[in-house]
């Protein structure tokens, strides 16, 4: 059976989201670099301040799933930081997040790395660590502050935003991990060399081989080998890279839109990369009922998929209004041009 | 550059959590912590104290000419924000409109980057305020 499932149950305890303020509309960066013509793949996206990186935005989506949580922080045995965009290229992110949520000295603490998909593999790998006992608790963050090269495709999409989630036991949890699966191959349609600031991308390949590929792989295999179709679940979160892709991907799989729209975030918040298949999770969170099935399917180009099936518990309607929700932070919007956007991004070279 | 890290650093559990003192003598909360109280003048060691991160705006000003390390900022919002257990900290706003601030605003404390030291050096992170988040009940 190629599924991971840990032979002792864990679940979410306690989940939080972060999304910046600031929204540069598509038709912004239409209106700079095609002349105002052409269609656009989103509506908007969110842009984070001068001030805000993808340590301030993992710390406050990681605050939020703390107050959901409510242990004691001294109890996280791991602080795991899914990202494509650390601050540092050496220096942790995870330490200070760990500092400043109290979770230091007694714990592990690393930044993971797989395009889109690092922020799910610290889930994965915290639901193992937790389930060998290793750990009580793990802090597992997606978060990015996605670039794109002035001009290209990519900007009009590549976005700022992340989601936290404190892993635990069972019997603790909000939802319960059913089983997880990872589909992985060296498909390179997306990556950035060590010395860049903005990466490259194999135009449409990163469409067939790459996303198509590896997301319908993963959620077909994990929902075939546990004899799950479609109808079995009330909803579905894929990464979303832009709003065709997760939409003609969930039609594919036999998902209705029902099941698909509260967690398809992309025309309103972008391609939030490590942040994306998790805020759209966070996003059902918010909203599900106990006792529903989540299928949630990340996207990392490199490339690979990580597959969850999630069920909810009765703990989950009491935690959801005790932090802002996913759409508290969507609806604290202000607008920005593309001149706004080239400053808050570091874009404008002074030297 | 180094005497810089050290001196951050030890600010770390301030900055970061925004953790002053209380008095053990007559229970006045202090930020930052402090080796006498300043209300009694009691000097035994003080236990820390985390302060919840809310409060309001008790007086601001705008800085247009910002100092060195701070100029990608400008223009921003200085406050001295009365935090809810008494103590009135200096800081700056962010996720706010300059000419939207007034004295009574509520806000909340967030970490953010306060600056960094030039291209290769460390990033500073520390508390700023902003108006609270609105919350859907």
């Amino acid at each position: 059976m190629p599924l991971m499932k840990p032979n002792t149950d864990v679940g979410i305890v306690g989940y939080g989201c972060y999304i910046p303020m600031y929204r540069l509309p598509a038709k912004e960066v239409t209106r700079i670099w095609n002349d105002g013509q052409g269609g656009v793949p989103i509506k908007e996206k969110a842009v984070g301040g001068p001030d805000e990186d993808t340590m301030t935005i993992g710390l406050e989506a990681a605050r939020n799933a703390l107050v959901r949580a409510q242990i004691d922080p001294q109890q996280i045995g791991a602080v795991w930081v899914g990202s494509e965009s650390h601050p540092y290229a050496v220096k942790p992110t995870s330490t200070i997040i760990a500092e400043a949520i109290g979770a230091t000295p007694a714990t592990q603490g690393a930044d993971w790395q797989f395009a889109c998909k690092a922020g799910t593999e610290t889930i994965q790998a915290g639901i193992g660590f937790v389930a060998g006992g290793m750990a009580r608790y793990v802090l597992g963050i997606g978060a990015d502050t996605a670039q794109g090269r002035p001009g290209d495709a990519l900007e009009f999409t590549a976005a700022s935003g992340g989601a936290a989630f404190v892993i635990g036991a069972a019997e603790e949890s909000l939802a319960v991990f059913e089983a997880t699966y990872s589909h992985v191959t060296d498909t390179p349609d997306f990556w950035r060399r060590p010395t860049t600031h903005y990466p490259s991308h194999g135009q449409r390949f990163t469409g067939e081989p790459a996303y198509f590929h590896h997301v319908l792989s993963a959620a077909q295999t994990i929902m075939a080998e546990l004899g799950y179709t479609a109808q079995d679940f009330a909803y579905v979160i894929l990464h979303q890279p832009n709003r065709k892709f997760p939409e003609r991907a969930a039609a594919e799989l036999g998902f209705e839109k029902e099941q698909w729209v509260t967690g398809l975030l992309s025309p309103v918040v972008g391609n939030t990369y490590a942040g994306a298949s998790v805020l759209g999770l966070t996003a059902v969170l918010d909203i599900a009922q106990p006792g529903d099935k989540i299928l949630c399917v990340s996207f990392g180009s490199g490339a690979g998929s990580d597959a969850f099936i999630i069920n909810t518990t009765d703990r989950l309607p009491d935690k959801q209004k005790s932090a802002p929700t996913t759409q508290d932070y969507i609806n604290r919007r202000i607008e920005i041009d593309y001149a706004t956007y080239v400053r808050y991004r570091n874009k404008l070279k002074m030297h | 550059m180094t005497t810089e890290i050290a001196r951050h650093w030890r600010l770390n559990s301030q900055r970061y959590q925004l953790v002053g003192e209380v008095c053990p003598k007559c229970g006045v909360k202090m930020f930052p912590p402090r080796d006498v109280c300043m209300e009694c003048a009691d000097d035994t060691r003080q236990p820390d104290f985390q302060f919840s991160g809310r409060g309001e705006v008790y007086s601001f000003t705008t800085v247009h000419n910002a100092p060195e390390g701070y100029q990608e900022s400008a223009p921003y919002t200085v406050a001295l924000v009365k935090l809810e257990e008494g103590p009135l900290i200096t800081a700056q706003l962010t996720d706010v409109v300059n000419s939207e601030v007034e004295i009574g605003m509520p806000v909340e404390m967030v970490t953010r980057k306060l600056r960094a030291q030039g291209e290769e050096g460390v990033i500073i992170y520390g508390y700023k305020f902003r108006p609270r988040l609105a919350v859907a009940g």
